[in-house]
């Protein structure tokens, strides 16, 4: 466990960091909920592949994204190891199913680096920026862009 | 609590007591003559009135006054309250209810209709009895919400009418009217408990009362029941009044005007033989009249500018008469539970009457709950089912012997959530009383407009349903109302021809069977009329010219949506104006309709209903090793398909014969997308289903697991909808089910596509 309490001002945020598909990533711990581990999901009809269906959340429907393939990676082939970050975005509440939960780290919006600049528009709407930590590049996840809308679908 | 939020609870208030008006109106309109009926009428228009000048709200202040002062004209028997009379009232009830919303929602009200009523109601005030709306000028109705003042007493009216004076309020102040001789009154005053409980203080009252004259009270504690059983809330005294006043009755009634209703009041004037006789055996203990001096309990404060010494000696003497008072009421207390002891002993019909009377105010004690707390209630019971049912699983799955205690503890467990689960939801449960009502009015409007006499019976007004259900409910049933009176009822010429009352009856009935809400809506009309509904289909291409159909076939043709179109078929004497519509909203209940008609003696629209709108009946089947839930209300019938009984037609489509018709075959494992290849029909099931439009298609999945209900929860909340999917439910194991949306999967085997609308953000 790596603590980077470094610059704990006023602008401080706490972030979780997880790996999936063997790269790492983070998310602002506030719209971070609980972390679950994995349970079958049932299937989803004409669902787009990253999409692996629905789980019970202690009564709610819970839409599980294959965290990975959603970003166009390999899938997952989820096991008992795996672990699912229930994820608040605006009304909406999601599960991202991720390989391990790594850190919390706290760190202030100046070790925050903009996003590379690279070709992929794709990679660009996921990522908010990205993070140096003791030789390790985390990308800060933009959850929005990631989980689904509805209101998206006429643009 | 803010100010919108006391406006709520009364606007609530409102309902209840607009639901009590009518149905006290609709009583009397059926003959009830019982005072308490009136009373209950009367009382439900005055507190809304109160209500109402404490908001402000003029318009409705004015409108309840009048409505009340007929109201009081029936009240007192200077009004037969006959079926004219109950008509205007009727129409007035509607009036009070339009100007309520309005002054809820901010909507308009229809004035010329109001002005019309007030006209109404003030010539039936004033034709019966002219007297009466002198005595009341009803042209310009104070608010009550100011505490009023005592009214004039009644003017000595002359034989010509009415003849307005000029007065400023300083002379009514100053220069009192006339006196009236003085003359000693007996007042018995016994507050019940609710007078407490809505603030008001019986010592106020009593000092209001000695401002009219010269007074002596004597207090009657025979109710006062030994410490230990005392009710902090309940009111046990009762205060005899001997007042000589020449204020006349009215002028001391109204110093009770808001607390009429929460206690027992009889005023008499003395030496009256009525009341020498009903001298009560009780031991009345005298009043202290400087009690109720409000200057009283100032002494104590009053010590700043005097002497030391003074004030000294007076808290002594305060001090003095306080325990000189203690020990007062204590004594007081014994000799009243003596003398309620012997006076029980003594007269135990009175006891009987006490204890009726405590039952009866107990009757039905209610709370106001937001609907979303029990929303969330019932959500959490859901999921303690759930979980209850998911431990059972795994103790089941992992107990070898069987007899452990944790079997014993889990049944216990599962019979006790069974009971939480049926409690909470008889929560929400209502009589179906109110859409009733609503419908009352419904039949009057359509009977005015097509002029039409129409009489509505209801039964069953107290069966309870979902708070959901009753709210959807009002739609359709106005629609099949309008329909019955407009289309199914004859005029009454037409009746008295064919030999029947001119009255026409429209029968309105709910009850509770296996489990669902049954609602049947009955007319003494002409009955469909088939030959028109046939023609009619025929003209629109919904059935070719030569079809034979039977009654039924041809009756249900009307919930067909070609029917609803509203100009074209207004001539058909037979049923139609938006059915389909009432067919759906039914439908959209988780509920079926049904219709039988007799040529000549009317017709009866059956509806059933589920209870809830939060479970829903469903067959848990198995496609493509998934677990999905069909609502029973879609399926006709289900069949174990016979090799013989499928047929190809054309490159992908089959046909499943039954009982010498066809209907499309429908893999809803493939067109959920479920498996790439139709499955073999011979091994599986075919559910068949009847969709909204009335067209069938045999579904067919891999097994029926079972029937049971669900609890539907939603898809949308965290995701999108999903075509072919209505919502999606939670089994025993814990799992996510969905619930199929057969209306759809219908759609879609007609060609239009089940595609995915839904679109997860797609990158850029």
């Amino acid at each position: 466990m790596t603590y980077v309490a470094k610059n704990l001002t006023t602008s401080g945020r706490e972030l979780i960091a997880f790996r999936a598909g063997g790269q790492e990533f983070c998310v602002n711990v506030m719209s971070v909920r609980e972390i679950r581990g994995w349970t079958p999901a049932t299937a989803m009809p004409h669902a787009p592949s990253y999409m692996l269906g629905v789980i019970n959340l202690r009564g709610a429907v819970l839409p599980i994204i294959d965290f990975s393939a959603r970003l166009g990676m390999k899938p997952a082939e989820p096991t008992v190891r795996h672990v699912i970050i229930v994820a608040q975005v605006k009304s909406q509440v999601v599960g991202l199913l991720v390989d391990a939960v790594s850190d919390i780290l706290t760190v202030s919006d100046g070790d925050i680096q903009p996003t590379p600049d690279i070709a992929s528009d794709f990679e660009r709407s996921f990522a908010r920026g990205v993070l140096a930590i003791e030789g390790r590049m985390i990308c800060l996840v933009e959850l929005d862009q990631v989980c689904p809308q509805e209101e998206r679908e006429a643009a | 609590m803010d100010m919108n939020e006391i406006k709520e609870i009364f606007f609530q208030e409102c309902e209840e007591q607009l639901a009590e008006l009518e149905s006290g109106l609709l009583k009397l309109n059926d003959g009830d003559r019982d005072p308490e009926t009136v009373n209950a009428v009367f009382r439900a228009v005055h507190s809304i009135k109160g209500g109402a000048g404490a908001f402000g709200l003029d318009d409705l202040v004015s409108f309840a006054h009048v409505f009340e002062t007929t109201l009081d004209c029936v009240r007192s028997n200077r009004l037969e309250p006959n079926q004219d009379v109950l008509k205007v009232m009727l129409k007035s009830a509607d009036v009070l209810a339009d100007l309520t919303n309005a002054a809820r929602d901010g909507g308009s009200v229809d004035e010329a209709r109001s002005r019309q009523l007030i006209k109404e109601l003030e010539a039936l005030a004033n034709g019966e009895l002219p007297q009466a709306a002198a005595a009341e000028p009803v042209a310009k109705p104070a608010p009550v919400a100011a505490p009023a003042p005592a009214p004039a007493p009644a003017p000595v009216v002359n034989e010509e009418g009415f003849q307005p004076v000029a007065f400023s309020f300083d002379e009514f102040e100053a220069n009192e009217p006339p006196a009236v001789e003085p003359s000693t009154f007996e007042i018995l005053f016994r507050p019940k408990s609710e007078l407490y409980a809505k603030g008001n203080d019986a010592t106020l009252l009593l000092r209001d009362l000695s401002r009219l004259g010269e007074m002596s009270i004597l207090c009657d504690m025979d109710e006062l029941p030994a410490l230990g059983s005392m009710n902090p809330e309940a009111a046990y005294f009762a205060w005899k009044i001997s007042l000589k006043t020449d204020k006349g009755e009215d002028a001391i009634r109204s110093v009770f005007e808001f607390a009429e209703w929460d206690c027992e009041l009889e005023v008499t004037l003395a030496g009256d033989p009525a009341n020498a006789g009903e001298e009560l055996p009780m031991q009345p203990v005298p009043f202290d009249l400087s009690l109720l001096d409000e200057e009283a309990p100032a002494t104590a404060g009053a010590s700043e500018d005097e002497e030391q010494a003074v004030a000294q000696r007076e808290a002594r003497d305060e001090a003095l008469s306080a325990a000189a008072t203690a020990s007062k009421v204590l004594q007081m207390a014994q000799t009243a539970r003596a003398s309620a002891e012997s006076a029980k002993s003594a007269t135990p019909v009175s006891a009987a009457q006490a204890a009726a009377q405590q039952a009866a105010s107990a009757a039905t004690p209610t709370i106001r709950v937001d609907l979303d707390r029990v929303d969330r209630l019932i959500n959490l019971v859901g999921e303690l089912v759930i979980n209850q049912a998911m431990l059972s699983q795994s103790v089941i799955e992992n107990d070898t012997n069987g007899t452990s205690s944790i079997n014993m503890g889990l049944e216990e467990l599962q019979q006790l959530t069974r009971e939480i689960q049926d409690s909470v939801m008889a929560i929400r449960a209502q009589p179906v009383k109110p859409v009733f009502q609503r419908m009352s009015r419904i039949v009057r409007e359509i009977a005015d407009m097509t002029g039409k006499s129409v009489r509505l019976v209801t039964e069953g007004e107290n069966t309870e349903v979902d708070k959901t259900v009753i709210d959807k409910l009002a739609e359709p049933l106005t629609h099949m109302i309008r329909n019955a009176v407009d289309h199914g009822l004859e005029t009454p010429e037409k009746r008295v021809a064919a030999g029947k009352n001119p009255e026409g009856t429209v029968r309105l009935t709910a009850k509770h069977r296996s489990g669902r809400i049954v609602i049947e809506l009955a007319d003494d009309g002409a009955g469909i009329n088939r030959e028109k509904v046939r023609q009619k289909a025929i003209d629109n291409d919904l059935i070719a010219a030569d079809a034979n159909l039977s009654d039924e076939e041809i009756d249900n043709l009307i919930f067909h949506a070609g029917f609803s179109t509203a100009d074209k078929i207004s001539d058909i004497s037979g049923r139609g104006v938006g059915m389909d519509v009432v067919k759906r909203s039914i439908q959209a209940l988780g509920g079926r309709i049904n219709i039988s008609s007799k040529p000549g003696q009317g017709s009866v629209f059956t509806m059933s209903l589920p209870l809830t709108l939060a479970v829903l009946d469903g067959m848990v089947v198995t496609v493509a090793n998934q677990t999905l839930v069909v609502p029973l209300t879609a399926i006709v019938e289900t069949l174990q398909p016979e090799a013989s009984a499928i047929h190809s037609f054309g490159a992908s489509q089959r046909l499943i014969s039954i009982r010498n018709s066809f209907c499309p075959l429908v893999d809803v494992g493939r067109i959920l997308n479920f498996r790439a290849i139709q499955a073999n029909p011979v091994e599986g099931v075919a559910l068949l289903v009847e969709s909204e439009g009335g067209g069938q298609r045999a579904l067919m999945v891999d097994a029926i697991q079972g029937q049971r209900q669900v609890v539907i929860k939603s898809l949308e909340a965290n995701y999108t909808h999903v075509p072919g999917i209505a919502a999606a439910t939670i089994l025993g194991d814990g799992r996510v089910a969905l619930i199929l949306d057969v209306d759809a999967i219908v759609a879609a085997s007609r060609g239009h596509s089940l595609k995915p609308e839904m679109s997860l953000a797609a990158a850029g």
